[in-house]
């Protein structure tokens, strides 16, 4: 092909990128410097860093990075060391391991919404929710999990759709482990742990750092699982960076310092990013 | 007890543990499905009932109340659309990087993969104000482009890595017979990236249907998808049971079977090529 051609191909899909990454964020920045607000369009003008520091010394703005920090990290521990396990565990064939593996992955197809409504609906609620009936048969209190618990309850509902995602990746990049030194390694009667430290874990090290960072990417702006169960609250117990910035723009009409926030999630996700490029880099081979 | 036997108990307690574990994670799965086919006063019975007289009107009622129909053809034209546009513009780009590699080609794909880490809360503002602007709000048109630039950046991943798995000597031979690249890529290349094309589209329909953050921000009654109408019943009118998970299992279904038939994309797609 002529080299002219070959640019006439590639030119589309890299204009359309640019244009979807450069125009919504130069406007975000624009916007994070001046007063707009959607209810008050007579008050205008450039305004420095004082949308900044509006979301930065707003109550809400602590407690959300934390539950921002607790909800990933626990997220990440959660299904990383499940996921690890339970790939293990189904590694070896047996007899409806086909099965097996389609009811582990299922959960990661459920769209989100229908996730978290199935969870504070039909698991979570506190009377006719099956924790509460299973609490209830064992002689304990039942608890209300989205007001008492709200935080954990997000988590609980997020790691049930994201570990079935590292199982996924885990046990495709098991199925790439060395059979014969595998074998040849049981057959010098190496125990299960020390196959484990040895063999698998550092066969593993790669798809775990990078299934780290896909979810942290995802999990940094998880939305639809508070929006319909606990809407953020009480109070912003269960509110994250994203629904904070969600509820200043979509619902405090604040477009300057929902801006504000919007930079910061940015930044945020791109301390992370970083790090994912550069481990897919190394396996683009060009 | 011998050690083959030791081997063999031990087998047999990972096989059973593997169930258990199924079992449970699958189990919210089966109990909406169930609870789709019971009335809503079975729904909510303490003790939870197993055994019951299914009934299908949950199916017949969702459509009188919620117009289901409209959300299903919006999340069908909205994914099958976004993910059309997508491949319309990645196949020439990812064919022209795949088989005419330059010294920029990798910083390209990587740069276009980064574009897909940018948050979506980050650009929200201006991507609501602009479809404002335009009157674009609730039309299914401005999720379709959308959906189609976030997963333009995955899809082209994915598609480069299968142009590259067709061997180069194919296209020289044809070449030297003086093939012209329109025939070379509707006779040779095409045939061959064939099935990794759909099971990329298939991916792609994957993540657009489930999306949920840009529906439920940028469409109300108009366009909007399965996704927001599910998030629509996180009201008070969402403790009838029965019909949500009806609702839940007639959005859920099809695409948990698409997702099932494209493991291997997915993987590929979602680690970015990382992990094959």
């Amino acid at each position: 092909m002529n080299p002219t051609l070959v640019r006439w191909l590639q030119a589309p899909s890299i204009i359309v990128l640019f244009l979807w990454m450069i125009v919504p964020l130069s406007l975000t920045v624009y916007f994070s410097t001046i007063r707009y607000h959607l209810l008050y369009p007579e008050r205008s003008g450039f305004v420095g860093f004082s949308n900044y520091e509006y979301f930065w010394t707003d109550p809400s703005f602590m407690p959300a990075l934390l539950n921002t920090l607790i909800l990933v990290g626990s997220v990440l521990a959660i299904s990383v060391v499940l996921g690890l396990a339970i790939s293990i565990l189904i590694d070896r064939p047996f007899r409806g391991r086909g099965i097996v593996r389609v009811m582990l992955i299922s959960p990661f197809f459920i769209m989100p919404t229908v996730n978290a409504l199935i969870w504070k609906n039909m698991m979570m609620n506190p009377i006719y929710g099956l924790f509460a009936v299973v609490a209830t048969a064992f002689g304990v209190e039942p608890i209300d999990w989205l007001t008492q618990l709200p935080l954990l309850s997000v988590i609980i509902i997020v790691s049930w759709q994201w570990t079935p995602f590292a199982i996924l990746i885990f046990m495709t990049s098991l199925q790439s482990q060395d059979q014969e030194q595998k074998e040849a390694a049981t057959l010098d009667g190496a125990g299960f742990w020390v196959q484990f430290w040895n063999f698998t874990l550092p066969h593993m090290a790669r798809p775990i750092s990078i299934v780290l960072l896909i979810q942290m990417i995802f999990h940094l702006s998880i939305f639809a699982e508070i929006y319909v169960t606990t809407g953020g609250g009480p109070g912003v117990q269960s509110t994250n960076l994203t629904y904070l910035i969600f509820t200043q723009a979509l619902q405090g009409f604040d477009i300057g310092v929902a801006s504000a926030g919007g930079v910061f999630a940015i930044i945020l996700a791109n301390i992370v990013a970083i790090f994912l490029i550069r481990a897919v880099g190394k396996t683009l081979t060009v | 007890m011998t050690d083959t036997e030791r081997a063999k108990l031990k087998d047999r307690i990972a096989v059973i543990a593997a169930w258990i574990v199924a079992s449970l994670f699958f189990f919210p799965i089966f109990w909406m499905v169930l609870t789709s086919f019971k009335t809503e006063l079975q729904a909510i019975a303490v003790p939870p009932l197993l055994v019951f007289d299914p009934t299908l009107e949950n199916f017949s009622l969702i459509q009188d109340r919620t117009d289901y129909t409209k959300y299903a053809w919006n999340s069908v034209v909205t994914s099958m659309g976004g993910t059309a546009l997508a491949l319309l513009f990645s196949i020439p780009s990812a064919y022209a990087m795949a088989f005419n590699p330059s010294r920029r080609t990798k910083d390209i794909l990587m740069w276009m993969l980064s574009t897909k880490m940018l948050p979506a809360v980050g650009v929200l503002m201006p991507i609501y104000l602009i479809s404002q602007k335009l009157g674009l709000l609730d039309t299914k048109f401005v999720l379709v482009v959308i959906y189609a630039m976030i997963n333009l950046p995955i899809i082209m991943l994915i598609l480069f890595n299968y142009f590259r798995e067709i061997p180069l000597e194919i296209l020289e031979a044809s070449r030297m017979d003086g093939t012209s690249t329109y025939n070379e890529i509707t006779q040779i290349v095409m045939p061959l990236a064939w099935g990794g094309i759909a099971s990329t589209a298939l991916l792609s329909i994957v993540l657009c249907w489930n999306e949920a953050f840009w529906a439920i921000n940028l469409t109300a009654s108009d366009a909007g998808t399965l996704a927001a109408l599910v998030a629509s019943f996180s009201s008070p009118e969402g403790l009838f049971w029965a019909k949500l998970s009806a609702v839940s299992t007639l959005a859920c279904a099809p695409i948990v079977v698409f997702g099932w038939l494209c493991q291997k994309q997915l993987v590929q797609g979602l680690t970015f090529g990382a992990v094959k």
